[in-house]
């Protein structure tokens, strides 16, 4: 059963329906005394588009890192795509796909031998290699660049490239994490693009995070707001924009409920920024 | 609550069996490593020029030191083994750098998320060491044969090469990916890197027999497996050349140490993306 794509009908109660595709059950994550994730609870339906949003430092990655299984768990649990995450982490891993923030394609490598990598990696089918590689670069519109070195790509190419690598075997869900960040309005533009077409053609569930609030009302059917780790809402955009006022836009409704950044030390944040900006450095 | 699998969209046929998954996914982790080196083989050139240096400038001046006693061969023809694997074991023993590098990119992420046993993982990783060794060994052939070292090119010989090459470049990548994913940072990794071969190069039988050893040396040296590759390499690169322990024992030796680095470093490799 698709859940409905008007967002005015799609409630926080309908995530916990049979076709929840991701169930979040009080996940927590510590670092030390630091709670980067506080018993944060939610659900996905299959087909859904899910939206992550809070300051930096909110526990964003953090929820991601642990729902694609490289992180632990604290405490709490989750199911994905069927399977429970902490005791069945490989049957997750077969099942979604993953676009981090940093960089997943290898630069040292054509656009073909990475997505070869990835057949390899999950197991596709020998004989259906080549036709998927070219389906999913033809998607990305990569095709004319499948022999190109990755190094020598754009942004907003190699950002498509790595959506191509987590969608090769056909994952139940997608996980983004800030898929747009670096890139110039016209890759972005054309990463969006890919998604909502995504989106409009296939029963894929999208879970993204993202700090730009026009992406997220563009793309997502609902949202879920963290703040210091706790999922303050989770609404759709027009309902979070209803709740702060009546001509609210969704930055009002980020300044209202996601607050500030964190400012606790143990958050590596140091670490997160130089990486990030690296990240964005060689997707720019 | 849960989502029956059947239920989810179509996906991978899943026909092939683990074994030949496993494989599968090994070979695809080094068939990665071995294209980036086919797009920029600039790494092999320059990684050439050690054996040189150490068999042209150290062996060709130790060969005149009369106290070295090598058995029956020449100084040169003992050295250029030791040479051998010593440019094999530099080649993997900074491998963990480029474990580390993927990780600051976020590449290693991609590794982690798929579905691939994390030893299938290190496995795939290490074997490419393998093949970079194999480069460094057909130059120190080369070279060898230039200097006039008696060489055998028995086909036997020349295959079971290739093994100890391989498993001896594997045996020290894993090694080194333990150390990246311990250390976690490149600087920190340079300085141990340094600590590390130094002494595994020195308390081994690559350049002196065992024989001249103090007796401690000695004790060390046979803890140490460069000395059971040595060992094996000595006897199977020379005409008439011959093993201490026996390749068989020395294959053992070594398949053993790899077998357990691989389970430590998949361990601590799955940990590595925290």
């Amino acid at each position: 059963m698709d859940v409905s794509r008007s967002p005015d009908t799609v409630s926080p109660a309908a995530d916990t329906s049979g076709s929840a595709v991701i169930e979040v059950r009080a996940l927590t994550r510590r670092f030390g005394s630091f709670v980067a994730v506080d018993r944060v609870s939610f659900g996905v339906g299959r087909g859904e588009v899910f939206g992550l949003i809070g300051a930096n430092g909110a526990g964003k990655s953090t929820v991601i890192r642990m729902l694609t299984t490289l992180l632990p768990v604290t405490s709490g649990g989750a199911t994905v795509a069927g399977y429970d995450l902490v005791r069945n982490p490989g049957e997750v891993r077969r099942h979604i796909g993953y676009v981090p923030q940093l960089m997943s394609a290898d630069g040292d490598l054509t656009a073909t031998e990475n997505l070869l990598l990835s057949a390899r990696l999950y197991g596709i089918p020998f004989r259906e290699i080549r036709s998927r590689i070219e389906q999913t670069l033809a998607a990305m519109d990569l095709a004319p660049f499948a022999h190109r070195l990755v190094k020598a790509f754009s942004g907003g190419m190699i950002r498509r490239l790595e959506i191509a690598q987590g969608l090769l075997h056909c994952p139940a869900i997608l996980f983004l994490d800030e898929p747009t960040v670096g890139l110039d309005p016209a890759a972005r533009h054309a990463v969006l693009g890919r998604l909502a077409k995504l989106r409009a053609e296939t029963a894929t569930t999208i879970l993204l995070t993202s700090h730009y609030m026009e992406e997220i009302e563009e793309l997502c059917d609902r949202v879920g707001v963290l703040r210091e780790g706790k999922l303050v809402a989770v609404a759709s955009p027009a309902e979070l924009k209803a709740r702060v006022g009546p001509a609210a836009t969704l930055d009002d409704v980020f300044a209202a409920l996601a607050g500030e950044e964190a400012k606790s030390p143990e958050i590596q944040a140091y670490r997160d920024v130089r990486l990030s900006r690296r990240a964005a450095r060689s997707h720019g | 609550m849960s989502v029956s699998p059947a239920g989810l969209p179509a996906r991978t046929a899943d026909q092939s069996s683990r074994a030949f998954r496993y494989f599968e996914q090994v070979f695809g982790v080094c068939a990665a490593e071995v294209q980036k080196l086919y797009h920029d083989p600039f790494e092999l050139f320059t990684r050439a020029i050690q054996p040189v240096i150490w068999l042209l400038l150290f062996g060709e001046a130790m060969a005149r030191v009369r106290g070295l006693v090598t058995g029956s061969m020449s100084y040169i023809n003992f050295i250029s083994a030791g040479i051998l694997t010593q440019s094999v074991l530099f080649v993997a023993i900074f491998y963990g750098i480029a474990a580390i590098w993927e990780r600051d990119l976020g590449v290693l992420h991609r590794y982690l998320v798929s579905p691939a046993p994390r030893s299938a993982l290190v496995i795939g990783k290490a074997l490419s060491a393998g093949i970079r060794g194999l480069s460094q060994a057909l130059v120190v052939y080369i070279l060898a044969g230039l200097l006039a070292v008696p060489i055998s090119l028995q086909p036997v010989h020349l295959a079971l090469m290739v093994l100890f090459i391989i498993v001896g470049a594997a045996l020290f990548a894993t090694f080194s990916l333990i150390v990246a994913c311990l250390v976690k940072t490149r600087e920190r990794f340079m300085g141990i890197g340094q600590i590390v071969t130094m002494p595994l190069f020195f308390a081994s039988n690559a350049i002196y027999p065992l024989a001249i050893m103090p007796a401690w040396l000695r004790v060390v040296a046979r803890l140490n497996p460069l000395t059971y590759e040595v060992d094996a390499v000595r006897a199977l690169m020379l005409r008439g050349g011959t093993s201490d322990f026996g390749v068989g024992s020395d294959f053992t030796v070594l398949a053993v140490v790899f077998a357990v680095l691989v389970g430590v470093a998949a361990r601590l490799y799955g940990r590595m993306g925290n």
